[in-house]
């Protein structure tokens, strides 16, 4: 039983200079073989392990993961939690993981810095405003929260927001929910790898995934850089290196892997107090706890695992920022990096079986995998546990591009794609 | 970021191009005899390679022309440029 961290525990530990805190997991090495077996220690698959152990008493389970854990997307994006989405499906599944954030710190017992500070969509042309209240109703009638706000309602819950209808792309309204808002994401994943090692989950960091064993239709063991290790059931949450891992297992998946980059500015005091994002123009910015700005931009639309973006896609952000919030306009930019998402044609998730016994995936994330982190990991838990879908992710499923019947979340989720 | 040898304009930056996305998928010849199976392999199934992928890229804001390239999607080195048409290079 790991020590509780408390108020209590931070005053005893001061008294010894904070040195003797015990390790939030450890380092094992492999065992022969496993119940199951995550490929991938970031957010979702830390968080799978985690609701495999507690909810389906799967404790004889490990997560490996190429680096280190939370080293991937998990630690590159810009920590947008939201789950107002157009459809049934996709509202479901948000809300879902927007729930378990809301009491998420007190279950890990680890301050995840969940903070509901509200999300804002922008909306800059008559199609958005028709967009972003139809949105606004279907997600009033799945029991999620949202607001539609005209322009002098936007100017008054964000001041800074240039309102001037003068502009290249001027503010004619937005959209509000207000239980959305933003989390320390690398926390994410240090709560639940602490968590899930509490329960006997091995956390296996600098272990390479080279190949998946079958027998016929079966899966028997994974391929390692630390040799071969034996399962039954391999959950595969690789985010933008799942078509790799498919490839090993003889599949092909609907994806396409880009990159996706962020960035954030010097810290100032502040000046920004929720989350504001703008489709037409392709900019989100919100500011982080230590003040820094943390600004979102789009894709570039090559497919590349470089972890590098262009140059445009960056400067072609920062005009829209600047033209929003030209109070801006002198900051300066500390740091600039990127993320390779893996993205479906329908811009939904995949959270499926595959036609190999066994082996499972969770991919397909795109630009907006963090804020589903606790429903992704629940609900993939779930799947695997029980070999079948829960009815949260039924309609994720891979099947879905051969029957057509897509979740097209393409443009209405709020968010650009 | 990365510049692209167009072989109707010569080196030009990436931001000029669009990217087609993988090439070589042929259009099905006969359509209605397609099984779902085989549609969803034609419409949405891709290689996504991590290493030399074969991809159609068009100079939208120069020549509009499309054209092939070889590209390592790790480190976005391009290592063949050819026209539309061709069989892709076997050496690289």
């Amino acid at each position: 039983m790991k020590n509780k961290y408390s108020i209590f525990s931070l005053i005893k530990n001061a008294f010894s200079y904070h040195e003797n805190w015990e390790k939030a997991w450890k380092d094992p090495e492999p065992k022969k073989e496993y119940d199951a077996i995550i490929v991938g220690g970031g957010g979702h698959g830390l968080a799978t392990a985690y609701y495999l152990a507690k909810k389906h008493n799967m404790r004889n389970i490990a997560v490996i993961e190429k680096g280190w854990i939370g080293g991937g997307n998990t630690g590159r994006n810009t920590t947008i939690i939201r789950s107002n989405y157009l459809w049934d499906a996709s509202a479901g599944l948000y809300d879902h993981a927007l729930k378990i954030w809301e009491g998420l710190s007190q279950e890990l017992n680890y301050n995840v810095m969940f903070s509901q500070r509200g999300v804002m969509n922008l909306a800059h042309n008559l199609q958005d405003v028709r967009d972003l209240k139809r949105r606004t109703h279907a997600n009033r009638l799945n029991g999620i929260d949202a607001v539609y706000l005209n322009t002098e309602e936007v100017k008054k819950f964000c001041p800074i927001i240039n309102t001037s209808q003068d502009i290249r792309y001027p503010v004619l309204g937005g959209t509000l929910q207000r239980r959305a808002g933003t989390a320390r994401h690398d926390a994410v994943a240090w709560g639940y790898a602490r968590g899930a090692d509490e329960m006997g989950v091995d956390i296996i960091q600098n272990c390479e995934v080279k190949g998946i064993k079958r027998n016929g239709d079966t899966v028997e063991g994974i391929e390692t850089t630390k040799g071969l290790i034996k399962t039954k059931k391999i959950g595969v949450v690789a985010a933008g290196h799942s078509s790799v891992i498919a490839n090993m297992a003889g599949l092909k998946l609907p994806l396409e892997s880009k990159p996706l980059q962020a960035l954030v500015s010097e810290p100032v005091k502040p000046i920004i107090d929720t989350v504001v994002m703008s489709n037409a123009v392709h900019a989100y910015v919100s500011q982080s706890d230590k003040g820094e700005l943390v600004i979102g931009a789009g894709t570039d639309d090559y497919i590349s695992y470089s972890q590098k973006g262009s140059h445009d896609i960056v400067e072609g952000t920062l005009n829209a920022i600047l033209e929003l919030y030209p109070i801006f306009s002198r900051m300066r930019m500390l740091r600039q990096w990127g993320g390779i998402v893996d993205i479906c044609p329908d811009a939904s998730p995949i959270i499926s079986k595959t036609s190999i016994k066994g082996l499972y995936f969770n991919c397909g994330w795109g630009t907006g995998g963090f804020k589903a982190t606790p429903g992704s990991g629940d609900l993939f838990a779930h799947t695997i546990a029980n070999d079948e879908p829960h009815k949260l992710n039924a309609a994720f499923n891979l099947n879905r591009f051969v029957s057509g019947n897509l979740v097209d979340e393409h443009g209405a989720a709020a968010v650009a794609h | 970021m990365f510049l692209i040898n167009c072989p109707f304009c010569g080196e030009r930056e990436q931001s000029e191009f669009k990217a087609g996305g993988e090439a070589h998928i042929e259009r099905p010849k006969q359509p209605t005899e397609l099984s779902d199976d085989e549609w969803a392999e034609f419409l949405f199934m891709r290689k996504n390679i991590k290493g030399i992928q074969f991809e159609r890229w068009n100079h939208t804001h120069g020549c509009r022309k499309w054209f092939n390239i070889a590209r390592d999607t790790s480190n976005d080195q391009i290592k063949a440029v050819y026209k539309m048409g061709e069989k892709p290079p076997v050496k690289l």
